[in-house]
């Protein structure tokens, strides 16, 4: 038998280690997975992992197409962790990041096909306000009457789903597509679009956006009072009223901060790899930030390496479905398999695991 | 004695990582009688009665229960051989009521209105009246013990465990209580009494068994001893009362006017019309038991529950409905009672937990960056001048233990040249000596020139350091009187005498 005993310090070490080593197991439990299924688990893994960035028949697709996913997941996730650390519960990035689309899109769209150097700036700001502004519905809602923020958050993306829906096929709509739902391809009006800024790597506005957002999480975090008060608020909400940390105001900034990022996010996907305000526009990135979040421990440096690390199962995971024709049941397992590792060993950060034989150890 | 033995305990061993809770230790109590364990925080006294009562497992040693060998393996078993122990801390429910509660920790309750019936008739004959249908969160802190200790007296105890039943009492409820515990000793009930307070050990109990460090370090009849002599072998060392000159004192440096505020928590207690004023150089000792305002009046202190304009003032200067970085500005500082989740973040280093409440006052954020290397010289500064325990600040707080920690808190608060200073149990939980160092620090800020608050429940404390004297009760404040020459009768009904639970002992 064995017993848990809590560390008096989090282990930096496991920290650190943790996250490798829930790959490594997710890579043996998974290989058990592929070859109960008749496929060689070698080859499986390779194809997930390996494949999309080196193989050079796939390479060339796959590889950019990392950052193009990487990117919004990073970028939402990034917002959502200083909520998540504050004990704020923000679950519905998804429909904050459908506002900045539509938002965004509309400032474009309105002013099609005119050519000015400040549409796509200008386009980018509305994006951040769409989302901030769904995103202070919950807020405020929590403030000011005490609902719960996850329930309402959660239930405005299936509100901003059909606005989506409304404006793709309604206000939105390209008045040149033949009656057919979708607005006109932002990707293909020079001013408004997000293209790609070096060719072949996938790298647009959007993922620089992330990248900075990482880094400015990041100095937040580990300099800012304001990060000290979101962490600590997080920790030990009566210990955070005492330092003097208004808990409304705090709900109001994580909220806002989170909203705009989504929607910046929603912004540069409408402009750039979608191209449109479609009714399949929602792809559940907001969702999948969630884990990012929590696969990167709420860390921007660890949500920049969750981030990719899901991306590259994602593409991976296309990959061998059409390679090897595994089932997409089992590539979803798999990565449920590598959350499930994740939070599972986490635990060696603060227990330190005890073989006990009998009564007389110790 | 001629009583029969009714337990022995013989070289009991409890090691936990990195500390010996228990070594070898030997006693036994017979029937009816009325035995103290005594001894510091940290001497192991909570870990031997955990393993009496079948909480803990012991490494070595033996027990023995009415003559035939005893092994608790969880306290199930232990309260059906007839061991009962009422915590310090209640496990009680707030929104049941009394007979609900009792209910709880039985393992076949009766009918409800049979065990209210039962209640009633149990809690009269041993002088504890107590009403069944009672919502528990509406009880006093005397009450509540009195649910624990009639759930432990339906099950006809023939030891019953205490574990610093007095610490939530005032001097009249101790005396009920201690008439309800002489009436079980008569009928042959063993009770097994834990404290550090000496006077009561010497008024109320039959033998002592001295603990320090885990080890006995002496066995004696409390009654032929002194309170000074118990104290020196449960410390180990001899102890000087704390120094203090007399000073004129100056001005109003806290003024609280009319201050009436609701409790943020369902069963709190409001504060209801309270004015004192403190001056320079002045400690304000506030007494009360457990739950008759202090987290409130803290809070409302600190600025974390804000007031009406003009209820509080600081130098002159109205806090009232300002937060608590304000109150900082103006020179207010303050611990609460909690270290660990209010005064300081378990989980946090105490280089961050020194910016928690720090960053004000020493100037260690600057434009919203904070100074890093400015506040871990603050951590370290407080570590050596109050004498902090740890092998460095980068530990988290919850690794230091319960004395450290508060020496750590008290010392933050007190190294930022503060004007106010407000403390609530400033020494709760915490050894002799370092309780003894923090009220030293605590007068000697007042002797700096601060105005000092001192909410706790110790009156010992209270009449040690304090120039005067005020009790809470029921959320409101009675006006402060000098402590010199105050009787502990006085005392007693400034804090709400018995709560009205004074009723029964005819005939005691």
């Amino acid at each position: 038998m064995f017993t848990l005993e809590k560390r008096p310090n989090p282990s930096r070490f496991w920290t650190v280690a943790t996250p490798v080593l829930a790959v490594v197991l997710t890579m043996i439990a998974g290989g058990i997975m592929f070859a109960m299924l008749g496929k060689d688990p070698v080859a499986a893994i390779r194809t997930i992992f390996w494949d999309p960035l080196f193989d050079p028949q796939f390479a060339s697709y796959s590889r950019p197409q990392l950052l193009v996913k990487a990117g919004p997941l990073i970028l939402i996730a990034i917002g959502l962790s200083l909520g998540f650390r504050a004990g704020i519960w923000n679950i519905g990035a998804e429909g904050q990041y459908i506002m900045g689309a539509i938002f965004g899109a509309a400032v474009g769209l309105a002013f099609y096909p005119d050519e000015h150097w400040f549409i796509l700036p200008l386009m980018v700001l509305a994006g951040a306000f769409g989302g901030w502004l769904w995103a202070m519905i919950p807020a405020i809602l929590r403030t000011r009457f005490r609902t719960n923020e996850i329930l309402v958050s959660l239930l405005l993306v299936y509100v901003a789903q059909s606005i989506l829906s409304s404006m793709a096929l309604g206000a939105l709509r390209n008045p040149e597509g033949g009656g057919f739902p979708g607005s006109r391809n932002l990707s293909q009006y020079p001013a408004a679009a997000n293209l790609e800024l070096v060719a072949g790597t996938g790298m647009h506005w959007g993922v620089v956006a992330a990248f900075m957002a990482v880094i400015a999480a990041y100095v937040l975090l580990q300099r800012h009072i304001l990060g000290f008060h979101i962490r600590l608020a997080g920790q030990a909400p009566r210990a955070a009223r005492f330092a003097g940390v208004n808990p409304d105001r705090l709900v109001l900034l994580c909220f806002g901060v989170s909203g705009a990022l989504a929607g910046l996010a929603g912004l540069f996907e409408v402009a750039g790899p979608a191209g449109q305000i479609s009714i399949d526009f929602a792809s559940g990135y907001g969702f999948t930030a969630i884990i990012v979040a929590f696969l990167g421990r709420l860390n921007p440096i660890g949500i920049l390496l969750a981030g990719l690390l899901m991306a590259l199962t994602y593409i991976g995971g296309e990959l061998a479905q059409f390679m090897l024709g595994l089932p997409s049941a089992a590539i979803q397992a798999f990565q449920g398999m590598l959350l499930f590792f994740l939070l599972a060993v986490d635990l060696l950060t603060n227990y330190r695991i005890r073989w006990a034989f009998g009564r007389a150890a110790g | 004695m001629t009583r029969p033995v009714l337990l022995t305990v013989e070289g009991l061993t409890k090691a936990y990582p990195g500390v010996v809770a228990n070594s070898d230790v030997s006693f036994s109590i017979g029937a009816g009688e009325v035995h103290a364990l005594l001894g510091e925080n940290g001497a192991g006294k909570s870990t031997l009665v955990k393993m009496i009562y079948g909480l803990v497992k012991p490494d070595a040693g033996t027990m023995t229960l009415r003559g035939a060998p005893y092994a608790p393996p969880k306290p199930g078993v232990a309260r059906a051989q007839g061991v009962a122990m009422v915590f310090q801390h209640f496990s009680l429910f707030d929104a049941l009521d009394v007979a609900e509660n009792v209910a709880l920790g039985m393992e076949h309750p009766p009918k409800m209105g049979a065990l209210a019936e039962r209640i009633r008739a149990v809690s009269l004959e041993y002088g504890l009246p107590l009403d069944p249908v009672r919502l528990v969160g509406d009880l006093s802190a005397g009450e509540r013990q009195r649910v624990e200790i009639i759930r432990c007296l339906l099950q006809d105890p023939k030891l019953l465990i205490m574990d610093e039943p007095t610490s939530v009492l005032t001097p009249q409820e101790v005396d009920i209580l201690f008439q309800t515990l002489r009436k079980l000793a008569s009928e042959g009930t063993a009770i097994l009494y834990i404290s550090h307070k000496l006077e009561e050990i010497r008024s109320l109990c039959d033998a002592a068994t001295i603990l320090r460090r885990g080890r006995v370090v002496a066995t004696c009849t409390p009654r032929d001893k002194t309170a000074r002599d118990l104290a020196e072998m449960m410390v180990g060392t001899v102890l000087t009362p704390p120094a203090r000159s007399e000073k004129p004192k100056g001005r109003v440096l806290l003024e609280v006017t009319r201050l009436s505020v609701r409790s943020p928590s369902a069963f709190g207690t409001a504060l209801k019309d309270i004015s004192f004023s403190v001056h320079r150089g002045e400690i304000l000792g506030i007494a009360g038991v457990a739950g008759n305002g202090q987290d409130e009046l803290l809070l409302a202190l600190s600025g974390e529950l804000r007031s009406p304009g003009g209820s509080v003032k600081i130098d002159g200067e109205d806090m009232g409905d300002r937060g608590p970085n304000d109150r900082r500005r103006a020179g207010l500082v303050a611990a609460p009672e909690e270290r660990l989740g209010h005064a300081a973040a378990p989980d946090m280093s105490l280089t961050e937990n020194a910016l928690l409440s720090g960053a004000e006052r020493r100037g260690l954020v600057s434009g919203g960056f904070i100074d890093w290397a400015g506040t871990r010289a603050f951590a370290e500064e407080v570590v050596a001048a109050y004498d902090v325990r740890t092998p460095g600040v980068g530990v988290a707080a919850r690794a230091l233990s319960g004395g450290n920690l508060q020496k750590f808190v008290v010392g933050r608060e007190l190294s930022q040249d503060p004007a106010v200073v407000v403390v609530n149990q400033p020494t709760w939980g915490v050894d002799a000596s370092a309780a003894a160092a923090i009220r030293q620090a605590l007068i000697d800020r007042a002797m700096n020139g601060a105005a000092v608050v001192v909410i706790s429940q110790d009156l010992d404390e209270l009449l040690e350091i304090a120039d005067r004297f005020a009790a809470l009760n029921g959320g409101r404040l009675s006006a402060p009187r000098p402590t010199q020459g105050l009787t502990v009768d006085q005392i007693g009904l400034m804090m709400g005498g018995a709560h009205g639970m004074e009723v029964a002992h005819h005939g005691a």
